[in-house]
């Protein structure tokens, strides 16, 4: 966007530390800051990347045994067997070596073979991958259509309802996504019969019919602490001076709740809205678990038990980068609402 | 400690700050410590309460309905639910419980010192911890068990590291307000040494904060675990647990009988829900006082 993003690396110090405040007009100065303040999200996010592909990476030789016998499950084989599998894996050259061999394929879409089905771990994962995306993308507009809807309501009609409404927020708010998943299986699959016990069907209708059950079991939890957290910041705004001199004043309630009340709430709303989505990443294990969804979460964990190593590094890399992506997102979207953040005056 | 008889009124105690963060904390605060207390005393005492061997059944009383013997009934090995579910708050607290006593540890000194030195050690503490941050704990729980197989040491290990950057970063804020505080700074003129200020001065004063958020792990911890145990990667059959036991439960919710499940989840809910209000009072309090 603006072409004066380059610069040096900022040195984005400790939040308390004050900076002194750009004396010159406001609208330059904050949009230069923002670009400042992207430039700086994106630097971090590629570092912590390397660091996360450097844990994943070097987690196979924290395994107790040499990486070998982890690749091999110890079973005995033809030296030159072994020899192969260590020609494979690079297991013959440094460690630096075998790093850089391992990175230049992830960035290639190479992520080596799996062991257990001598085949690409990339196409491997790319059949499942679809599964996991749909259930994630469908808890993802439940929690923000409900969670904000139930949050704004409740934030701007106190009264017995809302009461209600947050009280069971607070309860639903402690129930992990699989017991949800039990409890929903249990009334609306095996009782009630509206939905498939398991699978992720075929046909597009059919797996958003498969969905409905486990995107609610993901979502339930979240839907409850976006719906609770929307609410205080509804109330907090309204309760606001500058909106209390907007009703006296005698504005329509209607405009003062959309420019001033959810417009300020907004920030904090979408914030932890996504931030709860970029949560949800790792609970979808659990619950395509449970409904045996075949996606990258119940290829995650069949990984884990045969000891698939390349096909856990990979999707571990692939849920890291994921989340930190959206995360990197969720704080750059924060600072285009809020340019007080990126100058660093903002209510951290 | 002032003990004040009935009738007396109470004018600002004079050692208000020993006990301060019990106070305010409601009716819903109160109920919520008398649940985790009675599942912590289940934790301690219940395998000393059972009365049956949880692990053995009979096949033949597979999905038994409740009796005199098996007051909750039995699961689909023919063991008994009460017994199981007693000797499976074991697991499923204590592993949360030292997730939370490590990472609270952890990240509080690691807060201090960042807070306390600032500088390129105060950079240092925040890249790393935003270098944790990348994995969500379940994640690493999960990478965790397949080096180390499965089981509760690797997951609480792991489950510890990545707890540490929530407790550091809220500690680290609050130990940061209190540093800018003039009374801090009388204190360092006064020559007091630093590892003394910290320790006696700002670490009482970010308590409850820090309490608070511990409590609030607890809950996280609890469900992270538990779902682990679920998924078949944590604590390992024929050991009870709550979560495995609502994973194990499974198979009984698809011919209708669904209590294993069922009992092991609404207590695995009630715990983490009484955590959830504790904490949010404790926060509440500590937003009051500051």
């Amino acid at each position: 966007m603006t072409a004066q993003a380059g610069g040096a690396p900022t040195a984005s110090g400790a939040p308390g530390t004050p900076t002194t405040p750009a004396a010159p007009t406001r609208r330059r100065g904050s949009g230069l800051a923002i670009a400042r303040f992207a430039v700086a999200r994106v630097v971090g996010l590629v570092a912590t990347l390397f660091v996360a592909s450097i844990v994943i990476f070097g987690a196979l030789f924290l395994a107790p045994g040499s990486p070998i016998t982890f690749l091999t499950h110890g079973r005995s084989m033809s030296p030159e067997a072994v020899k192969a599998l260590e020609h494979e894996y690079h297991l013959d050259e440094s460690v630096p070596a075998q790093y850089w061999h391992w990175l230049t394929g992830v960035l290639h879409g190479d992520f080596g073979t799996s062991i257990l089905y001598h085949d690409s771990v990339g196409s491997l994962i790319a059949s499942r991958v679809v599964n996991t995306v749909a259930l994630v993308l469908f808890s993802a507009v439940l929690i923000i259509v409900l969670g904000l809807s139930i949050g704004i309501y409740a934030g701007l009609r106190p009264g017995r309802l809302a009461g209600t409404l947050m009280g069971t927020s607070t309860a639903l708010m402690a129930v992990p996504a699989f017991v949800a998943a039990v409890v929903l299986t249990l009334v609306f699959a095996v009782d009630l019969g509206w939905f498939p016990v398991f699978g992720s069907g075929s046909g597009l209708l059919d797996r958003i019919h498969h969905l409905v059950l486990p995107s609610v079991a993901l979502a339930l939890a979240s839907v409850a602490f976006v719906g609770r957290l929307t609410n205080a910041a509804v109330r907090e705004e309204l309760a606001a001076d500058h909106v209390q001199t907007a009703i006296s004043r005698g504005l329509p309630y209607r405009f003062v709740v959309r420019r001033h009340v959810i417009r300020n709430a907004a920030v904090p709303m979408l914030t932890v809205a996504g931030l709860t989505v970029a949560g949800l990443i790792a609970g979808s294990v659990v619950v395509e678990q449970v409904f045996q969804l075949n996606g990258l979460g119940s290829f995650l964990v069949t990984a884990v038990q045969q000891k698939d190593f390349p096909v856990v590094q990979a999707i571990c890399l692939i849920y890291v980068t994921s989340f930190v992506v959206l995360n990197t997102l969720i704080d750059l979207l924060y600072s285009f609402l809020d340019p007080r953040i990126a100058v660093g005056r903002g209510p951290s | 400690m002032t003990t004040l008889t009935a009738g007396e009124v109470e004018v600002t105690p004079p050692r208000r700050r020993t006990w301060g963060w019990t106070r305010g904390l409601g009716v819903s605060g109160w109920l919520s410590i008398g649940v985790l207390v009675l599942v912590l005393l289940l934790a301690v005492v219940g395998p000393l309460l059972a009365s049956q061997d949880p692990n053995e059944g009979n096949l033949a009383q597979g999905f038994g309905a409740p009796s005199v013997e098996h007051w909750l009934g039995q699961d689909a090995n023919g063991r008994d639910l009460l017994t199981r579910l007693v000797v499976g708050a074991r697991t499923a607290v204590i592993g949360p419980l030292l997730v939370v006593v490590a990472s609270t540890i952890l990240g509080t000194v690691l807060a201090l010192a960042a807070a306390w030195f600032g500088g390129w050690f105060d950079t240092a503490v925040a890249r790393v911890v935003d270098a944790v941050f990348a994995f969500p704990g379940l994640l690493l729980a999960i990478l965790a068990t397949a080096l180390f197989g499965a089981g509760l040491p690797a997951a609480v290990a792991a489950l510890s590291i990545a707890y540490t950057p929530y407790m550091a970063r809220i500690a680290r804020s609050a130990a940061l307000r209190e540093r800018g505080m003039p009374y801090i700074a009388a204190l360092r003129v006064q020559g007091i040494h630093g590892l003394s200020i910290c320790v006696r001065h700002i670490l009482p004063n970010i308590r409850t904060l820090v309490l608070a958020n511990a409590t609030i792990s607890f809950g996280f911890a609890l469900i992270d675990l538990a779902g682990l145990s679920f998924i078949g990667l944590g604590v390992q059959p024929p050991t009870a647990d709550w979560g495995a036991m609502v994973g194990e439960g499974l198979a009984g919710i698809l011919q209708r009988y669904p209590q294993e499940s069922f009992y092991a989840g609404a207590l695995i809910v009630a715990t983490v829900a009484a955590a959830n209000v504790l904490g949010d009072r404790l926060t509440t309090r500590s937003e009051g006082r500051s």
